[in-house]
């Protein structure tokens, strides 16, 4: 079925039927690109996705002091709640079992200067576990650690745009700058994937704040990172119980929704997962639309061609063609065919796919790709259901007596 | 070569069944030339297709060339055309994007002849009907009276023991059909067995026995004295 022969027949019978040739290649090629180019472009969306709430950790909870709107226990109503340091010991005394991590931040915005230059920004008073919680990256030095706290030292740790804003080319780490009135020295140069933003931030340790602040023990909110054993119940019940205990802590009534705000990232993240799981499933959808019109199209063609050529089969069935011979070189053509351009559709469509990278990302579609495996399987099944529909008509058209096959004018 | 025996065949029309062949006894032998005779209607058609394994008996039996012919599936039945029988029809049947010689090495083809070997025999036999220069040609190149010659030269070139024409002149003027005739009868000189179907009696009068169909059943079965297409041409 395979020898030379057959396929210098087919070759042939392909170089001469040129727009039945083009007409079954074009439509697989169609079919694959635009699968492919679908496909791609819907897990663009989902990067896009992925890109604007993936930045930061996301086993955390935001804690943050609220103004009471109930009178509770003697207390009146429109009261300011305040956190303090012996909130924080309390969360990692009370909530040990859960808590990764714990860090407050206070944040202040001022001016910064360095010889001159000078700028505004926002500047974040934190504990050496806020790294984890932002996702910072250090480029250069190191971030502020448990020694700067206990020591108040005036250290900084400057975004990587502060950095080249104020120096320029030049290392900042090891400088002096000014930050709102007081000296501070540079220890760290940091990135961050989250954007521009969060690498014009300027942290330094809480306890320096504090201090600067007429040493008070302020906090503006808390960040809580827990265990991600825990999962996702674990998170609500943390969510839940830490709601309870600052509730009872700072007076407030168990039925004020604004006495103390937790933003539960967990809580974010499942509904953005289960929203991008839904955009997936969406331009799975799409793609397995275009893979039915493609072999709906292809299937089509190979009843036309297998119509078209009724009259040819009859004249080689006379001249002594057996149905198998028939019907395998029917089959050989499609096969050869839509494998060719099958995979050249697939092909063109992971370079345009690979050409587009940002250019789209106005429309929220980054990076697109498909993965090649999906592509090579998409491709392969509309080869296999382009072979099975032609066979059908194949099978059908061997089994015509010839003498009803040559009276088909 | 050719025995047949007591042959009916009828056609299912909807609820009634037509009734074509009734009863053909009718024998070969090797090296005759047959014409087949018979008004349209007469079944005559079904007849070749019949002894060409093309369309299949209802009663009767069919022995060609001592092979019994019966119970043939596809398969087999393609086999056995390709190895005993050559055609020839009315509409020349060639196939349009093959070049003549391709169409006369396709019998070859299908019996699985090396492409090398395919190709010098198509271009023998196409030299012996007289269209060696035409061989890259396309059929739709070609007059009618080539069309129909390379269509016998393809029918030739599998060296089949019988050589079956569905009016093979029901297609050209008088002077092809006497050019086409001269080479069939030059076939038949060398000693292959030829039938003919026609419905012309001129063609009939260039084969060497008449048999005539109507309605079904041989009313007249006659050695003729051949009139040779030679001196028309």
């Amino acid at each position: 079925m395979f020898s030379r022969d057959n396929w210098k027949e087919i070759f042939e019978t392909i170089q001469k039927n040129k727009l039945r040739t083009f007409l079954s290649g074009f439509t697989v090629a169609l079919g694959i690109l635009i699968f492919v180019v679908l496909f791609g472009m819907g897990n663009g969306l989902v990067n896009t996705f992925n890109e604007f709430f993936g930045e930061d950790a996301t086993n955390v909870l935001y804690v943050f002091p609220g103004r009471t709107t109930v009178p509770y226990k003697g207390y009146k109503s429109n009261r300011t709640i305040e956190f303090d340091n012996s909130d924080l010991v309390d969360i990692n005394k009370n909530f040990a079992m859960f808590v990764e991590y714990s860090t407050p931040r206070i944040s202040r915005g001022g001016l910064v200067k360095y010889k001159n230059e000078s700028n505004n920004y926002t500047t974040r008073a934190v504990g050496p576990a806020h790294q984890y919680a932002e996702k910072t990256i250090m480029m250069k030095g190191r971030f502020i650690n448990e020694q700067d706290i206990k020591n108040k030292t005036k250290y900084v740790v400057i975004g990587r745009l502060v950095e080249q804003d104020l120096f320029g080319n030049n290392n900042a780490v090891g400088e002096y700058i000014d930050v709102a009135g007081s000296a501070f020295m540079v220890i760290g140069v940091f990135q961050d994937d989250g954007g521009d933003n969060e690498e014009r931030l300027i942290y330094m340790p809480y306890t320096t704040r504090q201090l600067i602040e007429k040493n008070n023990d302020k906090i503006d909110q808390i960040i809580v990172a827990f265990k991600p054993e825990i999962g996702y119940a674990g998170a609500m019940a943390l969510d839940l119980s830490l709601n309870r205990f600052f509730k009872e802590k700072k007076y407030i009534s168990p039925d004020d929704q604004n006495g103390v705000f937790i933003r539960n990232v967990a809580d974010q993240l499942k509904q953005n997962q289960q929203f991008a799981r839904v955009l997936q499933i969406i331009v799975a959808l799409v793609a397995f639309g275009t893979i039915i019109a493609g072999i709906i199209g292809i299937s089509n063609i190979m009843v036309f061609v297998v119509k078209e050529r009724t009259k040819e089969l009859g004249i080689r069935k006379a001249l002594g063609a057996t149905p198998k011979s028939v019907i395998g070189s029917i089959l050989l053509e499609s096969v050869f065919i839509t494998t060719i351009s099958g995979f050249f559709g697939m092909l063109l469509g992971i370079f345009i796919l690979n050409s587009m990278g940002e250019k789209l990302k106005d429309y929220f579609i980054t990076n697109p790709y498909i993965d090649i495996t999906m592509a090579i399987s998409a491709t392969l099944v509309l080869i296999l259901f382009g072979a099975i529909a032609g066979y059908i008509p194949a099978k059908r058209a061997a089994e015509i007596k010839p003498i009803e096959a040559l009276r088909d004018e | 070569m050719i025995e047949i025996k007591d042959l009916h065949k009828s056609y299912k029309m909807g609820s009634n069944s037509l009734h074509v062949l009734k009863g053909i006894n009718f024998s070969v032998e090797e090296g005759e030339l047959v014409a087949i005779m018979g008004s349209s209607g007469s079944g005559k058609s079904t007849l070749l297709n019949i002894l060409g394994m093309l369309d299949v008996l209802d009663e009767g039996s069919y022995t060609l060339d001592g092979v019994p012919i019966k119970d043939l599936n596809e398969t087999k039945a393609a086999q056995y055309r390709n190895k005993f029988l050559g055609f020839v029809f009315q509409s020349f049947n060639l196939i349009n994007y093959k070049s003549a010689m391709e169409n006369v090495a396709l019998p070859l083809y299908y019996q699985k002849v090396g492409r090398k070997e395919r190709q010098e025999k198509a271009l023998k036999y196409l030299e012996q009907v007289g269209l060696r220069e035409w061989a890259d040609h396309l059929p739709s190149e070609l007059s009618g009276g080539q069309k129909q010659r390379v269509a016998i030269a393809r029918a030739m070139a599998a060296e089949p023991k019988v050589l079956l024409a569905d009016e093979p002149t029901g297609a050209l003027d008088s002077t092809t059909s006497y050019e086409v005739m001269d080479l069939i009868q030059k076939i038949n000189d060398a000693g292959n067995t030829i039938l003919i179907v026609t419905h012309e009696p001129d063609i009939a009068d260039m084969c060497k026995r008449i048999v005539h169909l109507k309605d079904g059943v041989i009313v007249e079965d006659k050695k003729i004295t051949q009139v040779r297409a030679s001196q028309y041409v």
